[in-house]
C-alpha cells in the first residue's frame, strides 16, 4: 500500500481535520455519542482516550519489530488495557466526581476502534517519533469534536455550558439535546458541517 | 527462534509486565480511592444527621445504623439504603426520627441514572433550586408509606413530587426508601 510520506508536521495535523477520527473515518462513535452530555465529560473522555492513544502508540511502536504479526491483535488491546486501567483508576482517585460521571465508558476505551485503529494502521508500521506525533494528533481531533459535541448539547439541553449557566432566564431547555437523539442530531449535523466545509476548500 | 515459542514468549512477557504495572498502580492509587468514599459516606452522615455530641453504631443485618444522640437522648438515626433504579443501583443516606415516623433528610450516595433525567435525583441544573427532589423527602411522614404525585405540588404529609420526565427514577427511589426503611424499622423494634 504505497502513500505519500507525509512531513512531520502534516502526521501531526492529519488527524486534527484531514483525517478526523470521528468526523471522517467515523470512528470512536459509541463514547463520542453516549458522554458528551456536557461540555466537561467530553474534555475527560477525550484526554483520557488521547492519553491512551499516545501511551499506547509509543509502546506498540517501540514493540513494532518484536511483536510476531500473528498475536498483534492480541498485544495491542493488552498495552491499551494496562494504559485504559492507569487512566480508569486516576480518574477515580483524583476525580472521582468526574470518574463517576463517565461511568463505564472509560473502561471501554479498550474497544475503542480509533485506538486500535491507529495501532494497527499506524504506529505498528511507523517510528517512535512519526507515531507519537499522529497520536497526539488524533487525541486532539478527538477531544476538540467531544468538547464540541458536549458543548452543543450541554447549551441547549441544559442551558449552561461547563456547568455555567449562559441563556437567557427563560430558556426553556431541550431536553432531547442531553438524550441519545441528541447526541445523533447534533453529531449528524457537525459531520454534515464538516463535509460542506470540505468540499468548500475543494473548490476554491 | 521457533515461530510459535516467539509468539508464546511476546504475550506473555507483555501481560506479565502490563501485570505488574497494574498492580504497583492499583497499590498506589486503592487507598486514595478508598479514603474518598468512607470521607464521603462520613461526611453525609454528619450532614443528615440533627444536632448531637454523640454517636452510635449499630449493626442490624446487612445495615449499619448511625444514631445520633444529644445528652442520651436520641435525636435521630441515619443509615444507608440502596435497591435497583432505571439502569444500576440507587445508594442513598436516609436520616429519620428516632420513632420512625418521618424522614429528616436524604442524600443520594451514587446512581447510574439517565445523564440530564434521572441524574435529577442528585441534582436538577433547570430547577431554581436544584436538590429540590432530595430536600421535599424532609419530614415527609412514613406512615402508610411514600407516595409520589405527578405534575402536582404535594397535598399530603406523605407525598412528594416526581421529576417530570424521569418517573422511573423518581418511583424507585420512593420504592427503595419504604421497603428498606420498614425492614429497618422492623429489625431496630425488635432489639429494643
Amino acid at each position: 500500500m504505497p502513500h505519500k510520506k507525509h512531513t512531520l508536521l502534516q502526521e501531526f495535523l492529519k488527524g486534527i481535520w484531514k483525517e478526523n477520527p470521528i468526523l471522517i473515518s467515523l470512528l470512536g462513535l459509541c463514547p463520542a455519542l453516549a458522554v458528551t452530555v456536557s461540555a466537561e465529560n467530553g474534555l475527560a473522555m477525550g484526554l483520557a482516550a488521547t492519553f491512551v492513544v499516545v501511551s499506547s502508540s509509543i509502546i506498540v511502536s517501540i514493540l513494532r519489530k518484536i511483536i510476531p504479526p500473528q498475536v498483534r491483535i492480541a498485544s495491542f488491546i493488552v498495552i491499551i488495557a494496562t494504559f485504559v486501567t492507569i487512566a480508569d483508576r486516576f480518574l477515580a482517585a483524583y476525580y472521582p466526581d468526574i470518574s463517576s460521571n463517565l461511568g463505564p465508558f472509560i473502561p471501554l476505551i479498550i474497544v475503542n476502534c480509533m485506538i486500535l485503529g491507529r495501532q494497527e494502521a499506524f504506529a505498528s508500521k511507523n517510528n517512535i517519533l512519526r507515531s507519537f506525533l499522529d497520536a497526539v494528533g488524533v487525541g486532539i481531533g478527538f477531544t476538540l469534536v467531544l468538547v464540541v459535541l458536549g458543548g452543543v448539547r450541554e447549551i441547549l439541553g441544559s442551558g449552561t455550558i461547563f456547568g455555567i449557566e449562559i441563556m437567557w432566564s427563560s430558556f426553556h431547555p431541550w431536553a432531547v439535546m442531553i438524550l441519545p437523539p441528541g447526541a445523533f442530531l447534533a453529531l449528524g449535523l457537525m459531520i454534515g458541517a464538516s463535509n460542506w466545509l470540505n468540499e468548500l476548500g475543494e473548490k476554491k | 527462534m521457533n515461530k510459535s515459542l516467539k509468539m508464546i514468549l511476546v504475550l506473555t512477557i507483555i501481560t506479565i509486565i502490563s501485570g505488574s504495572v497494574l498492580s504497583y498502580w492499583d497499590s498506589f492509587t486503592k487507598p486514595i480511592i478508598n479514603e474518598y468514599k468512607t470521607n464521603k459516606l462520613d461526611k453525609l452522615i454528619l450532614e443528615i444527621l440533627p444536632e448531637h455530641n454523640s454517636i452510635e453504631e449499630l449493626q442490624l443485618g446487612e445495615h449499619n445504623l448511625y444514631i445520633a444522640k444529644q445528652n442520651e437522648k436520641k435525636v435521630g438515626i441515619a443509615f444507608k439504603v440502596e435497591g435497583g433504579g432505571y439502569q444500576d443501583i440507587i445508594a442513598m443516606i436516609v436520616g429519620v426520627t428516632p420513632d420512625f415516623s418521618k424522614i429528616t433528610a436524604l442524600k443520594i450516595l451514587s446512581q447510574k441514572e439517565t445523564p440530564g433525567l434521572g441524574t435529577k435525583i442528585v441534582e436538577d441544573p433547570s430547577n431554581e433550586n436544584p436538590f429540590w427532589f432530595t430536600e421535599q423527602f424532609k419530614n415527609v411522614q412514613l406512615e402508610p408509606e411514600i407516595v409520589y404525585v405527578k405534575n402536582e405540588k404535594p397535598s399530603k404529609d406523605n407525598e412528594i413530587q416526581a421529576i417530570t420526565g424521569a418517573t422511573i427514577s423518581s418511583k424507585a427511589v420512593v420504592n427503595i426508601l419504604n421497603t428498606n426503611i420498614e425492614k429497618v424499622k422492623k429489625m431496630y423494634n425488635e432489639k429494643q
